[in-house]
């Protein structure tokens, strides 16, 4: 009970904070923040808002499975960002320019995006475990290289051709779209939706119920022990960096399979990084991960609806933002509190400590 | 870990001699890239890479990675990383617009310290006091500087310029020129003479156009050299980021110089923001100008090896290239190529004369192909020009991270026993 006390009560308190502090900071810039709140909720039921949550969800959560696998091992794969736009325009190539029966076509797109994730994120993994470079950094690096190596790619003497006032590349042929559901004016729910909840479950199963799960926690919880326990370390940084880079490499398919059917200037960017603040909010967990990805969505699709009441819909990336922080700091104070009321108990059963400690 | 572990063996073995001074160091330094980028000049015959044109925007776009760069210095000397740098640049930029379309570039200066230093701030609540993993805590002030300059600047700037993307034009500094000397400097440039004409452009380019923020930015390096080394607090500071414990066992407030470091690594980086608004090319906040400088100038900063000199080194190096883009475009660039070339060949003898086989092998197969490259293409594609300070980053990484040496305690959460 007071475990998933612990569990449950850091996020609760972060979301209040952190909606008390936007509060404020309406009340300041002269804006009614109840107002603005119920324009939010009451905007979830017009139009496609609903539906764009959902598929907005979809992509949240695949982003922050990839973050959350290298995050298990105390990984920092900062890289998501440029590894799935790398695998963006390079899916989006390939798809474009083969030629195959429908369902191959998506499938080979598919494995395409996830092999090119992968290998964006194999350099700075064989950097890490040959060279003992920072993964940090050299995942910050490959992020500038990605923005270099797509805006290269899609350039029109390379893989680009000019549509209006829009550089792309070359469409994907119906045979290599994902099929979606249509809800008629609410909007059509990406296939690609389903692909995610299979990922969701696959990365439970993944962590609790095969070795190569409990080798990956373990070495997460205390890298030396594992390795006194056999686990290969250098085997579990390439491993897991590369299974975090392939999955990376799926975050665009929605959009990418299920409504743009291009790579083009228009890219959603900064995806990744959300998904580093959503895989912080669950805390890893597939279930917590599916939370914050829904209030990530929520926040960003109905934080349109903010622009009518007359206020700036980037309060809401304020509000993720403190979200974030506040989070990870009640975590923390969580932590500790229990580890303080832990060290009390065991003094009191021992008897070496008095009332107080 | 376990590579330095291997490598462990291979340091005492060679223990060697130094007695060369670090500013010998600097000074051989900038007269070797001075030759190695007239004789490329020479060969190459692109006379841009050293004119003062190229090195008057150089410095100019420098400046930011510079400050970014110094922040980071502060920062991870007392043992904390700031990857925030990026999000206290942004919000520097969005201060200095503030103050300075109101009441001119001093305020923007000074709005752009203290914003930066909320910034910093912030990362120090978070890591120091609640021992928030400092990567955590700065990909989160990354996201919220963002995300408070996009709300700030549509509800202060659309207003007044009708774009929420940008804001009224800022007024800049005046700027000094050291004239008679520039313009001797500029005759000898205009000389074409072999070496002498490349020095005079390159000093033409460093004392043209000059405002008071370069002038205080570059004064920043120096003084922060001081302080850090050569004073108490300096030296108690970086006891802080090397081991905290032995630090605190010995009466020094780890959490005191902690915030301290990170406040002031943020007042830098929002200075940076500052250099970016206040660039005369822009002058003004534009939504994403930052464009990932922070991470920039926290590679230049890993480019020196976590200290001034080599920061400036890496600062100088990665607005050098994007100045030569800028100025002369993709021509040019690859005509740096040639003197990398060039560079490695030195590298290679070097080796040999060491005897180190390998080392000389290795930089002999990269010369020839990157010797290839130059040959085969006519131009380096704009796009990558701007992503080569990432490059180099990795290559240095990648070639000599066992030789970097970050202050120990660096990254990790302290907490008072």
């Amino acid at each position: 009970m007071g475990h998933l006390r612990g569990k449950l009560l850091p996020p609760a308190l972060a979301i209040v904070f952190s909606m008390l502090l936007c509060g404020v900071a309406l009340v300041i810039s002269g804006a009614n923040p109840l107002s603005a709140f119920g324009a939010m909720v009451t905007q979830v039921g017009k139009g496609s808002t609903l539906v764009d949550i959902v598929n907005s969800t979809g992509i949240y959560y695949i982003a922050a499975l990839a973050v959350a696998i290298g995050f298990q091992m105390n990984l920092f794969n900062i890289g998501v960002e440029g590894q799935y736009r790398v695998a963006a325009v390079i899916a989006a190539v390939v798809g474009g320019s083969i030629a195959l029966p429908p369902g191959i076509h998506t499938l080979v797109i598919i494995v395409v995006a996830a092999l090119a994730g992968a290998a964006w994120a194999a350099i700075p993994a064989i950097l890490k475990v040959t060279r003992g470079v920072n993964e940090v950094i050299s995942t910050i690096m490959m992020n500038g290289l990605a923005i270099g190596l797509s805006a290269y790619l899609i350039r029109r003497d390379v893989f680009g051709e000019l549509r209006g006032n829009n550089i792309r590349t070359a469409e994907i042929p119906e045979s290599g779209w994902m099929p979606g559901i249509s809800f008629g004016g609410g909007g059509t729910m990406f296939g690609f939706i389903f692909v995610a909840i299979a990922l969701g479950v696959g990365y439970w199963v993944m962590m609790n119920k095969t070795r190569f799960g409990f080798e990956l926690r373990a070495s997460g919880e205390s890298s030396t022990a594992a390795s006194a326990g056999g686990v290969n370390a250098k085997k579990m940084v390439l491993v897991s960096m590369l299974l975090s880079g392939a999955i990376a490499g799926l975050i665009s398919l929605p959009e990418l399979l299920g409504r743009d059917h291009t790579f083009s200037l228009n890219f959603t960017a900064g995806i990744g990084f959300s998904g580093i603040a959503i895989a912080l909010l669950g805390r890893n967990h597939p279930g917590g991960i599916a939370f914050g990805a829904l209030l990530w969505a929520f926040l960003d699709k109905s934080g349109l609806a903010l622009d009518n009441v007359g206020v700036p819909r980037e309060i809401v990336t304020i509000m993720q933002g403190s979200i974030v922080l506040s989070v990870v700091v009640a975590y923390e104070v969580v932590r500790r509190f229990e580890l303080a009321a832990e060290q009390r108990r065991v003094g009191r059963e021992l008897g070496t400590v008095g009332g107080a400690a | 870990m376990i590579t330095t572990m291997e490598e462990k063996p291979h340091v005492p073995a060679a223990p060697r001699k130094r007695k060369i001074p670090g500013w010998a160091v600097g000074v051989l330094g900038v007269a070797g890239a001075i030759v190695l980028l007239s004789t490329t000049s020479y060969m190459t015959g692109f006379p841009q890479l050293t004119s003062s044109g190229t090195t008057q925007t150089a410095v100019r776009l420098a400046l930011p990675i510079l400050l970014a760069g110094l922040g980071g210095l502060w920062a991870e000397r007392a043992g904390v990383v700031n990857i925030g740098l990026e999000g206290m640049m942004i919000m520097g930029t969005w201060g200095a617009a503030w103050a300075g379309y109101q009441w001119g570039p001093w305020a923007a200066v000074v709005a752009a310290v203290v914003f930066g230093a909320l910034g910093g701030l912030l990362h120090a609540i978070a890591t120091v006091t609640f021992g928030v993993n400092h990567i955590v805590s700065g990909v989160a002030i990354n996201l919220l500087g963002a995300g408070l300059t996009k709300y700030l600047s549509t509800l202060i700037f659309l207003p007044l310029s009708n774009n929420p993307r940008q804001s009224p034009p800022v007024t800049p500094f005046d700027t000094y020129s050291a004239a008679g000397f520039a313009d001797w400097l500029g005759e000898l440039e205009a000389g074409q003479r072999v070496f002498i004409s490349d020095v005079a452009g390159i000093l033409r380019g460093l004392v043209t156009g000059v405002s008071p923020l370069t002038m205080l930015a570059i004064l920043l390096l120096p003084l922060s050299y001081y302080l850090l080394w050569r004073t108490r607090f300096g030296l108690r500071l970086r006891s802080v980021g090397e081991n905290p414990h032995a630090a605190d066992s010995l009466g020094v407030k780890v959490y005191f110089h902690k915030y301290v470091a990170v406040i002031v690594s943020g007042g830098l980086a929002g200075l940076g923001g500052a250099a970016l608004v206040l660039n005369p090319g822009q002058l003004s906040y534009l939504e994403g100008q930052t464009g990932g400088r922070g991470y920039i100038g926290l590679a230049a900063m890993i480019f020196g090896n976590w200290r001034p000199g080599g920061l400036l080194g890496g600062a100088a190096l990665f607005g050098y290239a994007d100045g030569l883009q800028l100025r002369s475009g993709g021509e040019t660039v690859l005509g740096l190529v040639y003197g990398v070339v060039i560079l490695l060949g030195v590298i290679v003898v070097w080796q040999l004369v060491r005897r180190k086989w390998f080392s000389a092998a290795a930089a002999i197969v990269v010369a020839v192909l990157l010797y290839l490259l130059y040959v085969s293409l006519d131009e380096i594609p704009s796009e990558f020009v701007s992503y080569a300070p990432h490059m180099v980053t990795l290559a240095v990484l990648a070639v000599a991270s066992q030789r970097l040496r970050m202050p120990a305690a660096d990254g990790l959460v302290y907490r008072r026993g």
